[in-house]
């Protein structure tokens, strides 16, 4: 149930979103990300500090040559009933990087993600209602925001 | 923003890759000085045959032109659609049969 509202107020977030892009708001105003993906983040780090260590398949590479560009995948393909898999980094401005509700998809994913610095990357698998994690630590050489 | 969409059919599954050309700005990185305002995806929404399957939300940490492969139950001849909105109100989407 909560999970809902918090889709919902993902909803809610874009819109205010969209106001800040029209200039309503000051341009200093704008946030990398929105609160409502803010609140998500806070709650899968949350999450992630007391799942216990997962059975899935967490790829990443130890030493990342481009932070801008650091593949992962997350392999849960052999755990039934995967509602939710999320990629956390713990160095980064916002920990939470994506977020994929599956709702009929396989649990599964893989994708490319940017790291400031180097830093242990959590990836967090809801499976059946339990959430389980496994972290690996990557080392960034270049970081990924441009900073 | 165009959406490259690759699903194949495979033993019962759909294998689906997809690169969606996108900034993805943080708004947190400077050029010439100023400030590049945040422009990234916020969400995006695969469907099989019109039943969403997956829903995620993505953040300003995903690499730019981001790059997303994941799988689903389905066979030759279903169609997939991906969608997505991102923080300044644009969305796309694309659809192709597997």
């Amino acid at each position: 149930m909560k999970r809902r509202l918090f889709l919902k107020s993902a909803m809610a977030g874009s819109a205010v979103a969209t106001a800040i892009g029209a200039g309503l708001l000051a341009p200093r105003a704008v946030m990398a990300n929105s609160d409502a993906f803010k609140a998500i983040s806070s709650k899968m780090d949350a999450a992630a500090a007391s799942a216990g260590k997962g059975s899935f398949t967490f790829k990443a590479p130890k030493i990342a040559e481009n932070g801008a560009v650091v593949p992962m995948t997350v392999d849960a393909s052999g755990m039934a009933d995967v509602s939710n898999i999320s990629i956390l980094v713990k160095e980064n401005g916002t920990p939470l990087c994506c977020s994929f509700n599956m709702t009929g998809a396989n649990g599964e994913v893989s994708t490319r993600v940017k790291m400031g610095k180097t830093s242990a990357v959590t990836a967090l698998v809801t499976a059946g209602g339990a959430t389980s994690a496994v972290t690996q630590e990557v080392k960034v050489t270049i970081g990924g925001c441009g900073g | 923003m165009s959406i490259k969409l690759k699903p194949r059919a495979r033993n019962g599954n759909i294998d689906i890759k997809l690169l969606i050309k996108h900034p993805m700005e943080t708004g947190l990185r400077k050029s010439k000085g100023k400030l590049v305002p945040a422009n990234h995806i916020t969400d995006m929404t695969v469907a099989v045959n019109g039943t969403t399957v997956m829903k995620a939300d993505i953040g300003s940490a995903v690499s730019k032109d981001p790059y997303f492969k994941f799988s689903t139950p389905g066979k030759k001849g279903d169609e997939v659609t991906v969608s997505y909105n991102d923080n300044k109100g644009k969305s796309g989407s694309a659809s192709k049969k597997a």
